[in-house]
């Protein structure tokens, strides 16, 4: 199998979406000429063109709104957010237009746009650039939230995003563009993974290890550690999406190990681990040996400083104290 | 809002080749249109008033040349959209009285099964994209619709209309440098009443000439429309039309009208942001239905017996449309459920594939 970066990896995947649709459009600040703010798209207006690759003006509620309105019409815009972040200067068309119009219309009309960025803290750029907005937007019926971690999960998914006739939300990292991992050959096939699908990303029998997005490969080091250190075996479940959730992923782990600590870069109250965390207490109450802990963002916007920001942040060091907690 | 005591003189645009291509039942027709939007929406005022509709009730009530006039000029490739003072604007694209009473009535015979409400009307197979609740919000939808049509490569306008208030929306300026930017074809039609909710039109927007002109910080056309006068608002909106369709350019239209209810039927200052005489002199002077009922007489188009005859068969239209909501059945609660995702509606694998809603 190939070796991409996840940024080379999600590029493939749009790629094959705009060779295999042509009602695709690709659209966002910088994401033509300048090759993308942070290279995603670098190269597919060359090949693409003008009308297929869409250099749009800093003007979000502008563009997403014209990206749900023309969705109307048969387009199925793919717009960038260059940090999702800035989701806040869309907000009604994300929320009341894009997750609303299919419901308000008595199924009428759907709404099959991906929009997509990296959604992410830890890169020293201060609160207004560190929103981690995916538990938020779960929250909002009619819309769907993905969240991958690693390079062949974010091809498979942006593919299956892309072709999807709801909304999706599709959350990315800056810090994961430059990973590696293998990713299958196109010529092997169609590499689509399901929305709603987790994925065991590391098999172990004394603890689960839940989490999403950057977390997960947290996760994986932190288990890495505990295993080697405290002779712990860790599952670690990657979620990949948020909405529609895998329950039977998350159900099947904790009754295996009985044990389970949640990772989670968004805040702890309203986050994606408080829905996965009711979840487990709801069907797996007397499957726990202990209670279900948490590892999340600590609760104070994102702090600039280099010298904490990791530690405000989910981290394998925090993970494994977490961990020792409860095991 | 100030309109003279009485109609100075005006350009004829019954002349017009758009209106000179009228035959005499197609001008008929946009009077029938008009008088069945109004009496629709006096029956619906009637049974608000009487507890039997929830919700907000946004009448168009003085307005309804705007609607009937420019949806009048739409063919297969046109689009409209607008906010959520929408029930002309539904009616005039073809939407029928009994879907749309029914939908007031929150019945599950609605055209949105009782999901939208008065504000939130739909009817994609018409060519109308609704109904929105949020001040400004549909205006980058309205954009969308032109972006689909010429990324379609269709020669057809879309038409965004939004109120006066909304000119001040962030998105509304978004959407107009898109428009212009991308060259596309949209038509925004500012239908001025004079208010936002309960604030003139001087104390809440800074503006050289009109509403419209702010266009030209865009380098976009415009005009300046009477509203009461449907001839002037088809002959004026048919060029803005034929310049998205033919050259792929926007335009800002404002058309001038009056609302002669509240805001909303629940405004409790309806009657004390205006005079009862600002009121009464619209009404008595210009209302748009008036107007044209008495031009068509003065052409000899109609009749007053076929005038009365039409009044009284929207009248009439509308009590059915009334007791057809009233006997059709509410939703189940089961239905709350439908109609959130597309696939997982279409029983998709994508939507059988994780859990969508947590209900428990």
């Amino acid at each position: 199998m190939r070796t991409l970066t996840y940024r080379e990896a999600l590029r493939e995947g749009m790629d094959e979406e705009l060779a295999r649709d042509e009602n695709v459009v690709l659209m966002g600040e910088e994401v033509a000429q300048y090759n993308g703010a942070y290279k995603v798209t670098e190269g597919l207006w060359k090949k693409w063109g003008d009308k297929r690759i869409v250099d749009t003006p800093i003007s979000e509620a502008g563009f997403i709104g014209m990206g749900i309105g023309a969705s109307m019409l048969g387009v199925r815009p793919v717009m960038e957010l260059m940090f999702w972040s800035f989701h806040s200067v869309a907000f009604d068309q994300l929320v009341s237009n894009a997750a609303c119009v299919r419901y308000m219309s008595g199924g009428l009309i759907h709404c099959p746009i991906v929009v997509r960025g990296p959604a992410n803290g830890g890169t020293n750029v201060g609160a207004t650039h560190s929103h981690i907005p995916e538990g938020m937007f779960a929250a909002f019926p009619g819309l769907k939230v993905v969240a991958p971690a690693t390079p062949a999960d974010v091809k498979g998914l942006i593919k299956a995003s892309i072709r999807d006739n709801d909304p999706v939300f599709f959350m990315e990292n800056t810090l994961l563009y430059g990973t590696t991992g293998p990713v299958p050959d196109p010529a092997d096939g169609d590499h689509v993974v399901p929305l709603g699908v987790a994925d065991l990303k590391r098999e172990g029998s004394d603890l689960s290890l839940i989490a999403h997005g950057r977390s997960v490969i947290h996760c994986l080091e932190a288990a890495e550690t505990l295993q080697r250190d405290h002779g712990i075996s860790c599952d670690v479940l990657d979620l990949r999406t948020i909405r529609p959730l895998d329950q039977e992923a998350i159900l099947k782990t904790v009754r295996k190990t009985h044990r389970v600590v949640l990772v989670d870069e968004s805040k702890a109250f309203g986050g994606v681990s408080a829905m996965v965390a009711t979840l487990i207490q709801d069907h797996c109450f007397d499957d726990l040996d202990a209670p279900i802990k948490r590892v999340t963002s600590l609760d104070a916007p994102a702090i600039y400083s280099k010298y904490v920001e990791n530690d405000q942040l989910p981290n394998p060091k925090r993970i494994v104290e977490k961990v020792l907690t409860i095991a | 809002m100030s309109f003279p005591a009485a109609p100075s003189h005006r350009l004829d645009f019954a002349s017009s080749p758009i209106n000179q291509a009228l035959t005499a039942e197609q001008k008929v027709e946009l009077l029938r249109t008009m008088i069945r939007i109004r009496r629709f929406e006096q029956a619906s005022l009637k049974y608000y008033n009487a507890g039997r509709i929830g919700g907000f009730l946004h009448l168009y009530i003085g307005q309804e040349s705007v609607a009937v006039g420019t949806i009048s000029l739409c063919g297969e490739n046109d689009h409209n959209i607008t906010a959520y003072r929408c029930h002309g604007h539904a009616l005039a694209s073809g939407m029928n009285m009994n879907e749309c009473m029914a939908e007031l009535f929150g019945k599950y015979t609605g055209s949105a099964k009782g999901k939208g409400g008065s504000m939130h009307f739909f009817a994609p197979d018409k060519n109308f994209w609704g109904g929105h609740g949020i001040v400004g919000g549909q205006t980058p939808l309205g954009l969308g619709l032109a972006y689909g049509l010429k990324y379609k490569g269709l020669q057809g306008a879309a038409l965004c209309y939004m109120g006066d208030g909304a000119v001040n929306q962030g998105a509304f300026h978004e959407s107009l440098n898109l428009a212009a930017l991308f060259e596309l074809p949209v038509v925004y039609i500012i239908e001025n009443n004079g208010y936002s909710m309960g604030t003139s039109q001087k104390r809440s927007s800074a503006y050289r000439g009109c509403l419209a002109q702010r266009a030209e910080a865009y380098d976009m056309e415009w005009d300046l429309i009477d509203g009461s006068d449907i001839y002037e608002v088809r002959a004026k909106t048919h060029i803005a039309m034929e310049r998205a369709r033919k050259e792929s350019r926007p335009t800002v239209l404002e058309i001038t009208t009056y609302r002669y209810y509240g805001h909303s039927v629940a405004d409790a200052n309806a009657k004390k942001y205006r005079s009862p005489e600002e009121i009464e002199n619209y009404k008595n002077n210009y209302d748009p239905i008036n107007t044209f009922r008495n031009r068509l007489l003065q052409e000899g188009v109609i009749t007053q017996e076929q005038a009365d005859a039409i009044n009284k068969e929207a009248a009439d239209e509308a009590a059915a449309a009334v007791e057809f909501a009233d006997a059709s059945p509410a939703p189940s609660i089961e239905s709350i459920m439908d109609d959130v995702y597309w696939e997982v509606d279409n029983k998709t694998i994508a939507g059988q594939t994780g859990r969508h809603f947590f209900n428990d």
